[in-house]
């Protein structure tokens, strides 16, 4: 018996809300962070990704975790300055209906998890990775219960991507085009009460819809049966967020890695910084404060391979083609249909993370010419005015 | 007349030469591949050898050589349009053509009925 038939027996596979209209989609079912999830469906992982950047693509991403965080004294203040304990985001300057990213960070500086956090006027709505919700939602409450009742929202979640995202969704909801990225609203969606956010994983244009469970295949067959929207699976999820540069927590992202070296000081906000009026006071805020101010031994960067062969997660980096010093390791990596070209991440130590850098992938006993770059490698397409 | 491996690959014998690529089965699950390194030519392979890999989106599989025998000759036009492989995958999307050592040999592999069985078809 293989390790996966040993685990799914230990622990049954969860299923989401939209499980029979994945398989009646023709979807290829894999099991990933203890649901079963649609790979990919009929079309296959390089079309459903190139449809997405073209036109506009529907995912289920209902296996992660959507947690309430309100605040007991009703003050929604109050729960944005214990949040503020956990993450070194500046959550009390979150206006009303808009979004941020965050991230959840250990004693040692780690990262426990990336998150969004929604201000839904009265409490913060918050958006984390499915393989962390259970350890997620036992941190806040450890840290919380005195101060905010913490609720897990066993509400569907579907993410609407592409350039044609916003038409489609304002076919249904035309208040949804006057929302900027990061934009919070709730909107009736085929007759069911949403909560849209103008985000995604893509690096398109798009939303992220939360929907009662029991409307989450009304609403998706709603959008489906709009011609410009096919349903994509995690395979070109993965390649989608890859080819923008962004981490995949569990992958480029770990409770060994701190949001400097992960190039994710931009979400330190400044008010949280060295001389900010909230400066620290969140988990490990002296080992990330210092990284800040004194820099850091190795970096995240991209990697762009030469010739074809993708350079996937674990390759060794070295700095010259005999596989003598080493440089560094690849977190994500895979084969960029937008780009048709292979497209990796990794960790370099920090002399060697300038973009232009030429280092050597080891890949089945060959070294690959491999040239540091910035990230993404598809431009962003965000609503941002 | 083809034979078929467990690992899904294809032979078709000419003499003592077999030419060798996936099954239409392995290239549906491997799905829209995007990479494809093939033996060098003269190269020795026993069987159970690694001979070929192939890269989908998602990820890396080997392909073994199914018998043994010496690399006569490779598709180079998969090389520079794996796409062929998905589209044709037992005929225009062959991969290498092996001299066998013991031409024999072929005959002991599954026929067409017996793959089929295999894979449920």
């Amino acid at each position: 018996m293989s390790q996966t038939d040993a685990n799914t027996m230990a622990h049954p596979l969860k299923r989401t809300p939209l499980y029979d209209l994945h398989l009646k989609l023709g979807a290829r079912m894999v099991p990933f962070a203890g649901y079963e999830m649609p790979l990919q469906y009929t079309a296959g992982i390089l079309k459903e990704h190139l449809h997405t950047r073209a036109s506009a693509g529907l995912f289920d991403v209902s296996h992660m975790g959507q947690i309430i965080v309100r605040p007991r004294s009703g003050v929604l203040a109050d729960a944005g300055h214990a949040l503020e304990q956990l993450v070194p985001a500046d959550i009390l300057g979150l206006a009303p209906a808009r979004q941020r990213y965050g991230l959840f960070t250990n004693a040692a500086g780690g990262i426990l998890d990336d998150l969004m956090i929604s201000n839904r006027a009265d409490h913060y709505l918050l958006i984390v990775n499915a393989a962390r919700k259970d350890a997620d939602e036992a941190h806040l409450r450890t840290h919380l219960a005195p101060i905010c009742e913490v609720q897990r929202s066993d509400r569907a979640l579907l993410a609407l991507q592409g350039p044609k995202a916003e038409a489609v969704l304002a076919s249904l909801a035309p208040a949804c085009a006057s929302m900027r990225f990061m934009d919070v609203r709730e909107m009736v969606i085929a007759g069911a009460a949403c909560i849209v956010a103008r985000s995604g994983y893509t690096g398109e244009d798009g939303f992220e819809i939360s929907v009662p469970e029991e409307a989450a295949t009304r609403v998706a067959e709603a959008l489906l049966s709009h011609a410009d929207v096919a349903p994509v699976g995690l395979g070109a999820r993965d390649s989608l967020r890859l080819e923008a540069g962004l981490p995949l927590y569990g992958s480029d992202l770990d409770e060994a890695t701190t949001p400097v070296e992960a190039d994710l000081s931009w979400a330190i906000s400044k008010v949280r910084r060295t001389g900010g009026l909230r400066s620290g006071g969140f988990p490990g805020s002296d080992i990330i404060l210092g990284q800040i101010a004194n820099g850091v031994l190795r970096r995240r960067a991209g990697l762009r391979p030469e010739g074809r062969q993708p350079v996937r997660e674990g390759v060794q980096l070295f700095a010259d083609a005999e596989g003598g010093e080493q440089a560094g390791a690849v977190t994500s990596g895979g084969f960029g249909p937008s780009i048709q070209a292979p497209v990796s991440m990794g960790y370099l130590a920090t002399r060697f993370a300038a973009p232009g850098t030429r280092l050597f992938a080891e890949v089945r006993g060959k070294y690959i010419p491999v040239e540091a770059v910035t990230l993404p490698f598809v431009a962003h397409r965000y609503k941002r005015d | 007349m083809l034979r078929f491996t467990e690992d899904h690959e294809w032979l078709r014998l000419d003499g003592d030469i077999a030419t060798i690529g996936i099954t239409a089965h392995a290239a549906q699950q491997l799905g829209d591949l995007v990479f494809v390194q093939l033996p060098d030519i003269g190269s020795k392979l026993a069987k159970g050898d690694g001979a070929a890999v192939v890269e989908s989106v998602k990820a890396a599989s080997d392909v073994y050589a199914p018998i043994a025998g010496e690399v006569a000759e490779v598709n180079d036009a998969i090389v520079n349009d794996p796409s062929i492989v998905n589209a044709d995958p037992q005929n225009a999307g062959w991969f290498f053509k092996l001299k066998l050592a013991d031409p024999k040999a072929f005959d002991a592999l599954m026929d067409e009925a017996a793959y089929n069985k295999l894979i449920g078809a």
